[in-house]
Parts: C-alpha cells; sequence; structure tokens
C-alpha cells in the first residue's frame, strides 16, 4: 500500500471535493424550492392538482437516479431538435445536467417528506384556523408550514445524506468530482484501494458534518420535543 | 453400515469431482467487450472481435479449453490481481506503469493513436490549436496518459469510462476531438455513426507512453504462463496469425 500517491493528487482530490459540494448544494436548493409546490399539490383534495404531482414523484422515485441521468445526459443530445434549440447551451455540459437529474430528484423524494408532514398536521389546528377566518393560504403560512417543516428535519438530514451520495453518479458523466478524482487516480495508479479508501474518508468527514447541522437545527427547532 | 457407505460415496464423488476439475485444464482470461473491433458483445450477446478471435486461436494452440471473462477497462487490472481470472487479452499497451504490477508476453499487435474530428472543421493539432478544445478519451487508456502528458494543461480533456461514451458526446456536439487507438477510430469512422468525421494530424507512437505494442498480461511472477502464450504466439505467427487479422483489417498490424 502507497499511500503517498493520494498526499500527491491531493490538489485533484480536493477539486473533486468543491465540484461534489457545488452539485449537493445547487441541486439540494433547486430541489427544495421544486418539492414545496410538488407536495402542497400532492396534499391536496384537487384532482388536476394531485395527480400531475404523483405522477412525477412516482416517476422520479420508482427509477433509479443512474438511469434519470444516462437519459438526461446521453438520451436527450440524441435529438437534432434539442441540440439546435437555445436549450442546448444547458444541456450540452455535464454539470448541469448532472444538476437537472439530482435537483429533479431530491424534488421528488422532499415532496414525499413534506406531504406527509402537512397530512400529519392536527386536525384541531385546522380547525382553529379556519374558525379564525384564515384563508387557504393563511393557514399554509401559519399553521401548516411552520409544524411540518419542523416535523420534516430529520427526514430532510436523511435525504441530504443520500443525496451526498448519490452525487457519486456525476462520475459517470465525465464530471470529475470526488469519485470521478478517484477514478483518476485508479486507472493512473491502478491502486482501487488507496484511492476509493481516501474518498471515502471525504464522503465520511461530510456527512459527519451534515449530521451535525442537522442536529443543530434538531436542537432549535424541535426543543419542545425534547424530554 | 449404510449410512456409512453413502458418506463414503459421497467422499469419494467429491474427491473425484475436484482432481476432474484439476485435470481439465481451463484457462480464464479477462477481456473488455466493449472496444470493437478488437472485443464487443453482438446483438445477441456474445463476444466478438480481434481480442476475442486471438484468445481463442491462443487456446487452441496452447491446447487448453478457455473460459473469456467480460470486465471493465476500470478494474481489469485490479480483477486479474484478484485472481478473478488469470491473463488479460484486451489490446492492452505494454507500458513502464503498468510492468510494475502486471508482467506482459511480447506484443501480439502495434497500434499508432490518432485525433479524430468533424470533417471540414478548422482545427489544427498543436498545442496552440487545441487549447480550449475539448478532446474525448477513455479513462486510463494509453491515449489518456498521452494527451494528460503532452497536450496537458490548456486542454478540455474529457475522460470516459468507455470508448462508446466518448462517441456519443461526439456526436452530440460536445467534444471537438476524440483521441484513440487508430484501429479502433477506424472502425468508428467506417460505421454510420462515425460517418462524418475523419482522422486530423499524425499518428503516435512516442514509446514512452505507448510501450511496446499490445500483449497479453499475466499475474506477477506467473511466468509459465507468460512463456506457454509466447510460444503460442510465435506458433501462430508461422500459421493461423494472419488468418484471424485479415478477417478485420487489410494491413498488416503485427509491427516488428
Amino acid at each position: 500500500m502507497d499511500f503517498s500517491i493520494v498526499l500527491d493528487n491531493l490538489p485533484l482530490l480536493f477539486k473533486g471535493l468543491g465540484l461534489t459540494l457545488q452539485l449537493l448544494i445547487i441541486s439540494l436548493v433547486l430541489g427544495f424550492i421544486l418539492s414545496i409546490p410538488l407536495a402542497i399539490m400532492a396534499a391536496s383534495k384537487l384532482k388536476w392538482a394531485r395527480i400531475p404531482a404523483k405522477i412525477f414523484i412516482y416517476v422520479f422515485r420508482g427509477t433509479p437516479l443512474l438511469i434519470q441521468i444516462f437519459i438526461i445526459y446521453y438520451g436527450f443530445s440524441q435529438f437534432e431538435w434539442l441540440r439546435e434549440s437555445p436549450l442546448w447551451i444547458i444541456f450540452k455540459e455535464a454539470y448541469w445536467c448532472a444538476i437537472i437529474a439530482f435537483a429533479l430528484n431530491t424534488a421528488a423524494y422532499t415532496a414525499e417528506i413534506f406531504r406527509g408532514a402537512f397530512l400529519q398536521t392536527p386536525k384541531g389546528e385546522i380547525e382553529a384556523a379556519v374558525a379564525y377566518g384564515m384563508s387557504r393560504w393563511d393557514q399554509y403560512r401559519h399553521i401548516i408550514f411552520p409544524s411540518a417543516f419542523r416535523r420534516s428535519i430529520p427526514m430532510y438530514g436523511n435525504e441530504v445524506i443520500f443525496m451526498l451520495h448519490a452525487t457519486v453518479l456525476a462520475g459517470v458523466i465525465t464530471l470529475v468530482d470526488l469519485f470521478g478524482a478517484a477514478k483518476i487516480l485508479n486507472s493512473r495508479y491502478y491502486a482501487p484501494f488507496e484511492s476509493f479508501i481516501s474518498v471515502g474518508l471525504f464522503y465520511l468527514t461530510i456527512t459527519f458534518t451534515i449530521v451535525f447541522i442537522f442536529k443543530l437545527l434538531e436542537g432549535h427547532f424541535l426543543k419542545h420535543l425534547k424530554r | 453400515m449404510k449410512k456409512r457407505l453413502t458418506i463414503s460415496s459421497l467422499l469419494l464423488s467429491t474427491a473425484l469431482f475436484f482432481s476432474a476439475s484439476a485435470f481439465a485444464e481451463t484457462l480464464r482470461i479477462g477481456v473488455e467487450g466493449a472496444y470493437p473491433p478488437f472485443s464487443q458483445v453482438d446483438k445477441d450477446g456474445k463476444l466478438s472481435g480481434f481480442d476475442i478471435d486471438m484468445a481463442n486461436a491462443l487456446c487452441k494452440e496452447m491446447g487448453v479449453e478457455c473460459k473469456l471473462i467480460k470486465q471493465d477497462w476500470d478494474g481489469i487490472i485490479p480483477a486479474l490481481i484478484a485472481k478473478k481470472y488469470d491473463a488479460i487479452i484486451a489490446s492492452m499497451s505494454i507500458t513502464e506503469e503498468r510492468k510494475e504490477k502486471v508482467d506482459f508476453t511480447n506484443h501480439y499487435y502495434k497500434s499508432p493513436a490518432r485525433f479524430i474530428h468533424k470533417k471540414g472543421a478548422d482545427h489544427e493539432i498543436s498545442q496552440a490549436g487545441l487549447k480550449g478544445k475539448s478532446v474525448g478519451v477513455q479513462r486510463g487508456t494509453v491515449s489518456d496518459k498521452f494527451i494528460t502528458g503532452t497536450f496537458g494543461e490548456g486542454v478540455d480533456i474529457k475522460r470516459y469510462g468507455t470508448q462508446e461514451e466518448a462517441y456519443l458526446d461526439l456526436n452530440a456536439g460536445r467534444l471537438d476531438f476524440v483521441f484513440a487507438d487508430a484501429f479502433v477510430l477506424l472502425e468508428f469512422i467506417g460505421s454510420d455513426n462515425g460517418k462524418d468525421y475523419e482522422f486530423i494530424g499524425d499518428s503516435y507512437t512516442d514509446p514512452k507512453y505507448f510501450g511496446d505494442g499490445i500483449g497479453i498480461a499475466v499475474r506477477k511472477g506467473d511466468t509459465e504462463l507468460a512463456k506457454k502464450f509466447n510460444m503460442a504466439l510465435e506458433n501462430m505467427r508461422k500459421s493461423s496469425y494472419d488468418k484471424v487479422r485479415e478477417k478485420y483489417f487489410d494491413f498488416d498490424v503485427f509491427g516488428e
């Protein structure tokens, strides 16, 4: 075993780390924004709102992320009309294809978390809101959202960690994220153990940080549930 | 008594089974299956190509039974070391770096590397001409190492797990060039997907990167197997080599 190859290539690994974090944060932000209307639609009693949201969630939760990435990156590029449209500026870049796939995927999972949390809102709270004469929007803003988002924190923390681990799939479409960097190291030195154990440590460290952040969030927002 | 008989017959049959498998000498060979025309998987799921035919011809020459095992390029050397198979016949260039991990036989063909680009595109192959241009290569190949080591910095090198993925991105217009083994590219530009592309620039054979041709890799220290392969290769050169070669190339590929 020879860990000097890892030390010699630390700049490559740190560049990979930067890309991994970028992919993770941008797709989480986009996915989160998208997931709120999706969750409201999926929890709605109105058929025309509920069914499209449910289909979206079903499709993105029902297919492997790797396949979603391959369809977006290699599949879409097969169509000439897309290659000649202005959209191609986005789809040409592996970076944006990865972000689109990750964002849509996490949006589906996150929407499902929020939908569950919305539906768990105690009936009495909503009845009280109605009694106060709150509109549907006011009910969401003052009653449903605050308690549902609090309830979702532990599950959402899980989703963030899953997304971190899902970013390795960027490595299959030419991006040099942490995993992509490890693959370059491996192919250069034929040292799979050293290459992958070192990026494994990077992922462990990031996961640890995420867990820590969510612990703080839970401590702050779920204080009233502490025993 | 009866019970003892069953046990002893069971033991006997296991012993027979093991010795039988030890006698029927099967040689396991790692191949890639995604590197046409050397190694590919047909429509009906069967392996074919120059490497595959070479492997079968060599086994026939050595008088052993062979089992071909498909393995992705990324893990092809680790799997040899892990004894998933005993030799690699996968168009592997003999290089100093690889020699630290595996032993090689003599070469069974030689091949330069070249660029292809879109027909008629205004490109020049030079340090300045490649600046900011995207070049697709298969990750970890000698072509990857050559581009990284020579044109290096200014070039946007995109590395792919398989050659076929690089072609997909070339077709999609994500790449300006693909750099690879000339034979492999020849096959591509002769195919329907590659008909809009052509060779550009010189043929590169710098032994510092491309080594001493393409050889068969065996585990370090497995000199006996390497010797057997070398002898079979020498015999094949006098007999069936050209017959295998003619099926794929109408020019000499053995070199000197």
